[in-house]
C-alpha cells in the first residue's frame, strides 16, 4: 500500500504521454496535457503526506499538532491555477486551429503542410 | 513521420522515461513518513512569527511570495495570450446572438436551470469574496476565491441569455481591474523597500492571531490576487463565449 499514490502518479504520466501520441482530435490531446500535468499533484501530495497527520491549518487545531507538508500544497495551489489558464490558452489555439483548417485531426493537420 | 514510426520513438524515450523515474522513485519517503525540513519549519514559525494559521497562505504569499509573484504573472500572460489568439479574425463579422453552433439545434434552457443559477449567484460571489478575504486563517485565499467570484458571473450566462451577462460588466473596468491586481500585488511588494527593509517583506502591523484584520500584507497581497484570479477567469469566459456565439465567418468566405 505504501507505494500506490507513486504508482498511480507514475500510471497518470505514462498514460497521459500515450494518450499525447496516439491521439487524433487536438482538444483530447490537450485533455491529456492535463492528465500528465494531474500526476504532479498526486506525486507532490504524496511526497508531503504524513500518517494520521491533519491539515496545515492552525486555525482549529493546537499548535504542535502534527500536520502534512504545507511547502507541497503550496505548490500544487498555484500550480492548478496556472494549469487551468494554460489550458485555455491551449485550447484558444485548437479553436483557432479549427477555424483555419476545419480540422481537429493532428494527422490531417500534419498533411496540410506538406 | 507516420503513426508507427512516431510510436517507435515514443517507446524508445519512454524507456528512458521509465528508468529516470524507477530511479528516482526509489529515493522516495515512504508514503506517510515524508515531511520536509522546510515544511517542519515553516509549519511550526507561520503562526507565531507571522500570525498566519493557514501555512499554506504563509509560504506562498509570504515566505516564498516572490516566486507567487512569478507564477501570478503566468496567469497575467496567459491570459493576455488567449485574448490574443482569440480577437476577432479580419474575415468574421460580430453578428446578432446565437446561441448554437451553426447548425445544430440547442434545446431552450430549463426554468429549473434559470431559477437554481439565479439564486446561487449571489451566494457563489458572497461564497468567493469570503474565501478571499479568509485566506490567511483558514483554506483559501486570492486564487482559490478568484476562481469562485469568476463563477458567480458564468452562473448569470447559464441562468440567462448571453446579453444579460453582457450587460452586467463593463468589459473595460474589468480588464482595467485584472491589470490593476497584477500591478497592486507588485505595489504591495515596494511597500517594503520604501520602508528600508526587503521586496514583499512583510511589515504591516501582524495583529491578533486569528482575527480578520491580522498577518500584515498578506491580506492585501490575497485581495490584490482575487481581483486579478477574478477578472482574469471572467476575461476567459468572455472570450470563448464570443468565439462560440457572437463571432461568425462572413457570408461568402468560408
Amino acid at each position: 500500500m505504501n507505494v500506490l499514490p507513486y504508482l498511480v502518479a507514475a500510471w497518470l504520466l505514462i498514460i497521459g504521454l500515450w494518450g499525447i501520441i496516439t491521439s487524433r482530435n487536438l482538444v483530447h490531446l490537450v485533455v491529456c496535457v492535463s492528465v500528465v500535468q494531474s500526476s504532479t499533484y498526486l506525486l507532490l501530495l504524496a511526497i508531503g503526506y504524513r500518517s494520521h497527520a491533519t491539515a496545515p491549518v492552525f486555525a482549529d487545531i493546537p499548535l504542535g499538532r502534527s500536520v502534512v507538508d504545507p511547502v507541497v500544497q503550496a505548490l500544487c495551489l498555484t500550480d492548478v491555477v496556472v494549469g487551468a489558464t494554460v489550458t485555455a490558452l491551449l485550447l484558444a489555439f485548437v479553436l483557432q486551429v479549427h477555424k483555419r483548417t476545419g480540422s481537429l485531426d493532428p494527422e490531417q493537420l500534419a498533411r496540410m503542410d506538406d | 513521420m507516420t503513426t508507427r514510426v512516431r510510436q517507435l520513438v515514443f517507446f524508445l524515450g519512454a524507456l528512458g522515461l521509465a528508468a529516470l523515474v524507477v530511479s528516482a522513485f526509489v529515493r522516495l519517503p515512504h508514503f506517510g513518513s515524508g515531511f520536509s525540513i522546510d515544511g517542519a519549519q515553516l509549519g511550526a514559525l507561520s503562526v507565531p512569527q507571522r500570525h498566519i494559521t493557514d501555512v499554506v497562505t504563509a509560504i506562498n504569499f509570504d515566505y516564498r511570495g516572490v516566486d507567487t509573484m512569478g507564477e501570478e504573472f503566468i496567469f497575467f500572460a496567459a491570459v493576455a495570450a488567449v485574448g490574443l489568439v482569440l480577437r476577432p479574425q479580419p474575415d468574421e463579422v460580430v453578428r446578432a446572438e446565437v446561441d448554437a453552433a451553426s447548425g445544430r439545434w440547442v434545446p431552450p434552457t430549463s426554468d429549473a436551470v434559470r431559477v437554481l443559477g439565479l439564486a446561487l449567484v449571489g451566494p457563489t460571489i458572497l461564497f468567493g469574496l469570503y474565501i478571499v478575504a479568509h485566506g490567511h486563517l483558514t483554506p483559501g485565499g486570492g486564487f482559490q476565491g478568484g476562481v469562485v467570484l469568476a463563477t458567480g458571473v458564468l452562473l448569470v450566462y447559464l441562468a440567462g441569455e448571453y446579453e444579460h451577462l453582457h450587460g452586467l460588466y463593463p468589459e473595460q473596468a474589468i480588464k482595467v481591474g485584472e491589470s490593476v491586481g497584477a500591478a497592486g500585488y507588485v505595489a504591495i511588494g515596494l511597500v517594503g523597500l520604501i520602508w528600508g527593509t526587503a521586496f514583499l517583506d512583510n511589515i504591516g502591523p501582524l495583529g491578533t492571531i486569528g482575527r480578520l484584520n491580522s498577518a500584515g500584507l498578506v491580506p492585501l497581497i490575497d485581495v490584490a490576487v482575487g481581483v486579478e484570479v477574478a477578472a482574469g477567469f471572467v476575461l476567459l469566459l468572455t472570450a470563448f463565449l464570443r468565439q462560440a456565439i457572437v463571432l461568425r465567418v462572413r457570408e461568402g468566405e468560408q
